[in-house]
């Protein structure tokens, strides 16, 4: 009778052993979140207005948790690490913060300078860098610790530049456009983090944003001075800017622009690129590889995202004040307006699930996100969030130049 | 003696009018410009008028620019530069409740 009860505390001795480092190892039922789970389909959504974050199961089409204290969120954008467990935030205020998502929590918070407008992550995710406007240039940071690893001040005849579209490049390399000086410079670290810097003239007049393609060959650059883009062919043994859909305004007045529009890789759609037009109501579409105009689609208002689902497809377009209720989507063969509606008043931005099948949407004022199946447009969920602006979905992590 | 004049009625002008325009503008009508000043300038001025693509609104950076000064660059724009004119979607009097609103500093 005694042995069996010494085997028996013997057992439960070594149970209670093997479960101690079984919590541990999971690392978050510690910290009071026992469910484990999964990050793929995790995804936040910027309150632009109080400097806070909205964590959400995209798969369940529920907000899960809510991050706070991240200063200026205006114009805020995320990066993701490689294991989709972390989002790198880039607040207006110059503010860096690494949030984990699975604990919703704040890993490490930085000022790192006084004005920023956005980021990215290099290929190996170990560098995550940031376009500043003041002061003007791009400050890169260790993804682990957000030690900083390298400063690059955006220096040119006028003083110091304003920095836009800053976007990763495959071989651990920065690519990113000098608003004042219209250059356009490539970092990189792959020796290292010390990196060498090419500098390209003539990007043109103010270039406002820029995205790099999917396969990263073609960092292209959106100009707000001039009617046209300029591409550059990251392929190439020697980087020069190439000016494409030269006077697309067909020298018409612009409208005013009362939003920049934004660039991304998203652009890319079937064998053609979409791209907003700027101060004209028109979505361009340029061919992916010759960059000669292959058709422009009326659109409701100035464009601001024109972002094709991920299958290429459809591209699905918003619009800059005060025409930012709708949502059109075009066909990407004939460029036709298959679908409008209004969501609600400022509709800021969309973000697809990886394969498309739903889109979340962030209408502002009426403190709304909605979430709509693409193919048949019906509204799937809706739920409430303070001011919503940028979407950002894990998946992310995997796409060059996001 | 007639220059001064001119400036006396126009500074005169320019009061009356701005007093005008700054009735005109209702509650409701202000808790929206308010927003609008907020979100859409911020734009590019940034949320918290702090600067952006476009300068620092603070009203330490106006320098005692005046209102009416301020106005008129809010309904025409700066040709050549990203500032467009807002005078398609506001009304003269509402561009000199804005600039009156940047000018004494009540930005959020």
């Amino acid at each position: 009778m005694t042995r069996w009860l010494a085997v028996l505390m013997m057992i439960g001795g070594a149970c209670a052993a093997f479960q101690q480092p079984m919590a541990r190892a999971t690392g978050v039922a510690d910290r009071g979140h026992p469910e484990i789970r999964g990050t793929g389909d995790l995804g936040i959504v910027v309150e632009r207005a109080s400097g806070s974050l909205v964590v959400f199961d995209a798969s369940r089409r529920i907000p899960i948790g809510r991050i706070e204290g991240l200063g200026d969120l205006s114009h805020a954008s995320a990066v993701m690490t490689p294991d989709a467990r972390y989002a790198f935030v880039f607040g207006r205020d110059g503010g860096l913060t690494k949030v984990d998502l699975l604990t919703s929590s704040i890993v490490k918070r930085i000022m790192q300078a006084g004005n920023s407008i956005g980021g990215a992550i290099s290929d190996d995710g170990t560098l995550v860098a940031v376009a500043n406007y003041e002061p003007g240039g791009v400050r890169v940071f260790d993804a682990a610790t957000l030690d900083t690893v390298a400063d690059i001040p955006a220096t040119w005849s006028g003083g110091r530049s304003k920095v836009v579209g800053l976007e990763d490049a495959p071989g651990r390399r920065f690519v990113f456009s000098l608003w004042d000086a219209g250059e356009t410079w490539v970092a990189d670290f792959s020796a290292g983090s010390n990196p060498s810097v090419t500098r390209l003239y003539g990007t043109g007049d103010r270039p406002y944003d820029a995205l790099i393609t999917p396969d990263g060959r073609y960092y292209i650059a959106g100009l707000f001075g001039e009617d046209g883009l300029t591409t550059i062919d990251m392929w190439g043994d020697t980087l020069a800017p190439r000016r494409v859909l030269q006077g697309y305004g067909n020298g018409e007045a612009k409208l005013p622009v009362y939003k920049m529009p934004h660039l991304e890789g998203w652009a890319h759609a079937g064998d053609r690129l979409a791209l907003p037009a700027v101060g004209r109501s028109e979505v361009l579409w340029i061919d992916s590889r010759t960059f000669e105009e292959v058709g422009r689609s009326k659109v409701h208002g100035q464009p601001v995202f024109a972002v094709a689902r991920p299958d290429g497809r459809h591209v699905w377009v918003n619009f800059a004040h005060p025409k930012n209720d709708t949502v059109q989507v075009l066909d990407s063969l004939s460029g036709a307006v298959i679908k409008e509606f209004k969501p609600g008043p400022a509709v800021l931005h969309m973000e697809f699930t990886p394969r498309g099948h739903e889109v979340w949407i962030s209408v502002r004022d009426a403190n709304a996100v909605h979430v709509y199946d693409t193919r048949t447009f019906e509204k799937k969920a809706e739920f409430t969030a303070a001011s919503p602006s940028g979407i950002f979905l894990t998946s992310r992590a995997y796409r060059t130049g996001f | 003696m007639p220059s001064a004049i001119v400036i006396l009625a126009a500074i005169l002008l320019v009061s009356t009018t701005r007093t005008v325009h700054a009735d005109a503008v209702t509650p409701k009508r202000a808790v929206e410009l308010e927003r609008l000043i907020r979100h859409d300038c911020g734009s590019c001025h940034g949320m918290s008028l702090k600067g952006g693509l476009g300068p620092d609104l603070s009203s330490r950076k106006f320098n005692g620019t005046p209102p009416p000064a301020i106005a008129a660059v809010i309904l025409d724009g700066i040709p050549g530069t990203a500032m467009p004119p807002w005078r398609p979607l506001l009304s003269e009097a509402e561009a000199h409740w804005i600039a009156a609103y940047l000018a004494k500093g009540s930005a959020p």
